[in-house]
């Protein structure tokens, strides 16, 4: 791995860019593309929309990290499952940055007053276009990494990124302990909570793990794996081919 | 009696202005609080629900009923309460400790509510402890539990664990959810059921009363 000089870059990010399409907002609510939407749900999916541009603040930090400090972030607390594919695919990256990108307080005031108020439909998708911005909120930083590291001759065309958060696939969620330690997200709003955490809860933390195509792929063979029924992992993988 | 096909009719359409409005008329006309929620509120959210079920309408229109639901029960509660209606069982519920997902809990909850259950809501974060305690207290007849996250959905065996050596199994039926779940770890870990989604945990807890 190439050791070049520390990064660590505060990202703006455009609420634009981040804006969920309708149909991907649709679809986290199992309504399939295509269906006709009966008028009022129509309009709490434009209710929805208009409050998410109006609410979100979105914002992003990554900075790179070496291979043995993100050892120890990895390791957290010790209660990872016995093995996990990051263990495999962080020390076959060339380059690595924790990453944190938020949208936000005022979202999730927002939606919980939606619930409060039993406004569950548009409550329900006000939080599935929130996730679904989030997700984008993560892939302009993402973007930005990958444009860093081949402006600074780090990274050629082929190389790709991937996150891989606390939570998921066998990295336990302690481990956002030595994270937040290590990348102090707290710069751009983002605060830990005892039970690991984040708030706002409309934000992503991990690890940008970038390197050739190759070094993402993994078997989901996992003990875990039989436990999970998503298996978006794969898809993933799929999405940098 | 027109008025509760007119509700039913109302709350399908997820109009909660007329769901409300009838409700109030239905009583005017001294009809019985359990007849309307009976024959009008749930009646119309029985047909949400299997509308749900066949992909005739999606969770959008479910929760703009369940809504709809709830402006009904605002007019029907006073009365319910005071003619000492039971419920048909009472459901605590939270999402496992280390996790702050709820979104689905909540939904699972208003579906719940929409079936004519009682719902106790722990929140999000909820340790094993406070799921026994409310339990025990709340004399509850189901116990949900939602993760999202892999890494606290084993949490869930904890409760079940606890419920166990505290001698509440016998009465308290147990049912998870959550996105990274599945029948196999339900039984895995002993939980008397799993549930896919709300309508599907709305099946389940009935079942699991019905089974007693």
């Amino acid at each position: 791995m190439i050791s070049p000089a520390p990064m660590r870059e505060i990202v703006a990010i455009d609420a634009q860019a981040v804006s969920p399409e309708p149909d991907a907002v649709l679809a986290a609510q199992g309504v399939p593309t295509g269906v006709e939407l009966h008028a009022r749900v129509g309009d709490v999916l434009r209710q929805a929309l208009e409050s998410l541009a109006t609410r979100m603040a979105p914002a992003g930090l990554f900075a790179s990290i070496s291979q043995e400090e993100f050892a120890e972030i990895h390791r957290g607390e010790g209660q990872n499952a016995a093995e996990t594919p990051l263990a495999e695919i962080a020390p076959r990256g060339e380059h690595l940055a924790l990453f944190a990108v938020t949208l936000g307080p005022a979202l999730d005031d927002e939606i919980r007053r939606l619930f409060d108020v039993q406004d569950f439909a548009l409550g329900a998708m006000l939080d599935a276009a929130a996730s679904a911005a989030a997700e984008r909120a993560g892939g302009v930083l993402r973007s930005h990494f990958e444009r860093t590291l081949r402006a600074g001759g780090l990274a050629d065309e082929g190389s790709r990124s991937l996150p891989y958060s606390p939570g998921y696939c066998g990295w336990h969620v302690s481990a956002q302990r030595r994270l937040f330690a290590a990348l102090r997200p707290e710069e751009i709003g983002i605060r830990l909570r005892e039970s690991c955490l984040m708030e706002p809860l409309k934000s992503i933390s991990g690890v940008l793990v970038a390197g050739p195509a190759e070094i993402h792929d993994f078997d989901a063979a996992y003990d875990f794996c039989s436990e999970c029924s998503t298996h978006a992992c794969l898809d993933r993988i799929d999405s940098i081919r | 009696m027109e008025v509760l096909k007119q509700i039913a009719a109302e709350l399908e359409r997820g109009d909660g202005e007329q769901v409300g409005a009838l409700t109030k008329r239905a009583i005017d006309e001294s009809i019985a609080a359990k007849t309307i929620l009976d024959d009008g509120l749930i009646a119309g959210m029985n047909v949400v629900g299997e509308k749900f079920k066949t992909h005739e309408i999606f969770l959008p229109d479910v929760l703009l009923a369940a809504k709809a639901m709830y402006a009904g029960m605002d007019q029907l509660k006073p009365l319910l309460v005071e003619e000492g209606i039971p419920t048909i069982g009472r459901v605590v519920m939270g999402t496992i400790q280390g996790d702050l997902h709820d979104i689905g809990k909540n939904l699972v909850a208003i579906l719940l509510r929409g079936a004519g259950f009682e719902v106790i809501d722990l929140g999000n974060d909820v340790s094993p402890e406070a799921f026994v305690k409310a339990a025990r207290e709340e004399e509850a007849t189901v116990v949900g539990m939602s993760a999202l996250l892999t890494t606290t959905m084993l949490g869930m065996r904890q409760v079940i664990e606890l419920l166990k050596s505290e001698g509440l199994d016998k009465q308290v039926k147990t049912i998870v959810g959550g996105a990274p779940l599945s029948t196999e770890f339900a039984s895995e870990i002993g939980a008397d059921a799993y549930a896919y989604d709300g309508a599907n945990a709305v099946e389940k807890v009935k079942a699991l009363v019905a089974a007693g």
